[in-house]
């Protein structure tokens, strides 16, 4: 089912000039940022002359780094006036990766994710229910748009209260979800454990998104619900969800190209890479006003499907991702840095240098946990003392990250030294 | 005012082992020992006869140990005796953070050891009451 089969189906040459003419107007709309202004006069980029799609190799990349650098607003190409939202994921170093909208984009991006739902089969008369946090968080906000923009029903559910999402779904006959793989795990086992049979709920189809996960989770969770799921892509730079889904063959994720231009470099030397080859994603926004990105470096490893899709869309596909060029952790669906956590560990003196971070999986959820050491100076002598720490340490991670860490509070020296290649990162997960 | 070494351990095997290793190995001789677990880790507490040189010896050692200032209370081995102890203190409003106790040897009494927040009002509380309190060698050589 196409929602806009002219745009979904377009010839590959008529796509092409048509992201020329898109990126054209993203770089003269980009030059007049503060950001981009001195990264051009840097590099002796001259706008004028990019004549074609193949001199966007030239352009110099965009990093996480260089949103943090133009934090809050150096990237932005409208007036303050003209932006109606902005969604932000928590920074590496504290501060935040902030994403402006105006109303165009918020409309622009809502139209990307009804197509993207239409695609998979999803209709105005279906029944949406949305488990993704809401908030500052893209994931939520940018489905919830999309589905009603589709003519869904749509219960904005957000993440967590396992019965109470049961209860909705049993209520309101919820066909279609919004779910991270690993919540979906775990919800059907809450199911089940209510003494109902998943798939009587009758939910059909599932969106899976935020977290990796493999081709065995998915046919895990298809079998455990009865229903079909679908891989999704996005990432907040480059709007949220929605900037690759999958069509109902399941066969990679088209990437909507009238929206971005996707190229695959060797995260190494920065080359790009023939389709087919494996490699880091580079995304090109050329459809926001408040806020074009050029040459984004996801960090994200993937490679292009070179074959057209047999469902009719031009649009290429990009595999599920493998993995990332940097030591992002995804946990419950949330970006965390380790960077992020020892700024907080070292911020407090009553723990020593040395941490440890351990990821694992209890009844499908991701935990956290966090291991440091007591500095022996610091110690009071007393619980209540350690107890007190505990909490501070809990507070300040989870304003960071925002996800709830387990702390383990151990005695001076149990850890390896930090000189040298210490593991800090233990992940016991399987994907 | 008399101490205590207060420790921090990890709740896994060997660790009173290794601990009471290093104070055999100085020397150092325990009166009593509590532990307070709290799942991942608890605090032992050690009364012994030469806290000062107790507690360096487990630093030395790469131990998260400190010395803490208790009370140590003579009540009469009777009963009762706590009690009329403990009267006092609840009177006064005074919360006992954490405590044990034991009777000394050939004799009809027994000493409660425990830490408060504000040590000297207690002592006085205690003192004006007509108890009688032990300073520190007293303790640690009874």
């Amino acid at each position: 089912m196409f929602w806009n089969k002219e745009v979904e189906a377009i010839d590959r040459k008529a796509l092409e000039q048509l992201q020329f003419t898109k990126l054209s107007a993203a770089l003269r709309s980009a030059a007049s940022t503060p950001f981009y202004k001195k990264v051009f006069q840097d590099n002796a980029v001259s706008v004028e002359k990019i004549t074609s799609l193949d001199h966007l190799k030239d352009l110099p990349f965009t990093t996480k780094a260089d949103l943090r650098l133009s934090y809050p607003e150096g990237m932005v190409a409208v007036p303050r006036s003209e932006i109606i939202r902005l969604h932000a994921s928590s920074g590496t170093t504290g501060k935040s990766t902030v994403i402006f909208y105006t109303a165009k984009d918020i409309a622009d991006w809502a139209d990307l994710l009804a197509r993207s739902m239409m695609a998979t089969g999803t209709t105005r008369d279906d029944v949406f229910q949305n488990m993704m946090g809401y908030g500052l968080f893209t994931g939520g906000l940018g489905l919830h748009y999309g589905a009603e923009r589709l003519g869904c029903m749509v219960i904005p559910a957000s993440s967590g209260n396992s019965l109470k999402q049961i209860q909705l779904m049993q209520d309101f006959r919820t066909t279609v979800i919004h779910i991270t793989p690993s919540y979906a795990l775990h919800l059907g086992d809450v199911v089940a454990e209510q003494g109902l049979y998943t798939p009587d709920l009758g939910v059909k189809k599932a969106y899976l998104g935020a977290e990796p996960y493999s081709e065995e989770t998915r046919n895990k969770i298809q079998e455990q619900w009865g229903l079909q799921a679908y891989n999704s892509y996005g990432l907040s730079e480059m709007n949220g969800p929605g900037v690759a889904f999958e069509c109902e063959l399941k066969n990679g994720m088209h990437l909507w190209e009238d929206f971005y231009i996707m190229e695959i470099i060797n995260p190494d030397t920065g080359e790009r890479l023939p389709d087919g080859e494996a490699g880091e994603l580079v995304i090109t926004h050329i459809n926001r006003e408040a806020m074009p990105i050029i040459r984004y470096r996801t960090r994200d490893l993937t490679r292009i499907i070179p074959e057209q899709c047999p469902c009719g869309r031009t649009h290429r596909r990009i595999e599920r991702i493998k993995g990332r060029t940097d030591d992002m952790l995804i946990v419950g669906g949330v970006n965390v840095f380790p960077s992020q956590i020892e700024s907080v560990l070292m911020k407090i003196p009553e723990v020593g240098n040395n941490y440890q971070i351990v990821l694992d999986r209890h009844e499908n959820l991701d935990r956290l946990h966090i291991r440091v050491e007591l500095y022996s100076k610091m110690f009071q002598g007393d619980m209540e003392g350690l107890n007190r720490l505990k909490k501070k340490l809990v507070e300040e991670l989870k304003a960071l990250i925002t996800v709830n860490p387990r702390i383990e509070l151990l005695e001076p020296g149990s850890l390896p030294p930090s000189t040298g290649k210490a593991v800090r990162v233990i992940d016991n997960r399987k994907i | 005012m008399p101490q205590q070494i207060s420790i921090f351990a990890e709740n896994k095997p060997g660790k009173i082992e290794r601990i009471s290793g290093i104070l055999g190995k100085n020397s150092i001789n325990m009166r009593a020992i509590t532990i307070a677990d709290s799942g991942d880790y608890g605090i032992i507490k050690i009364l012994v006869d030469r806290p000062v040189d107790g507690c360096k010896a487990l630093k030395d050692e790469g131990i998260a140990a400190t010395l803490k200032e208790i009370v140590a209370l003579r009540i009469d081995d009777s009963p009762g005796g706590l009690h009329r102890a403990a009267s006092v203190l609840a009177k006064n409003d005074i919360n006992v953070d954490d405590a044990y106790g034991f009777t000394i040897r050939g004799s009809h009494e027994a000493v409660f050891v425990f830490q408060v927040k504000d040590i000297k009002r207690t002592e006085k509380v205690l003192q004006d009451a007509g108890f009688s309190l032990l300073w520190d060698n007293e303790l640690y050589f009874l």
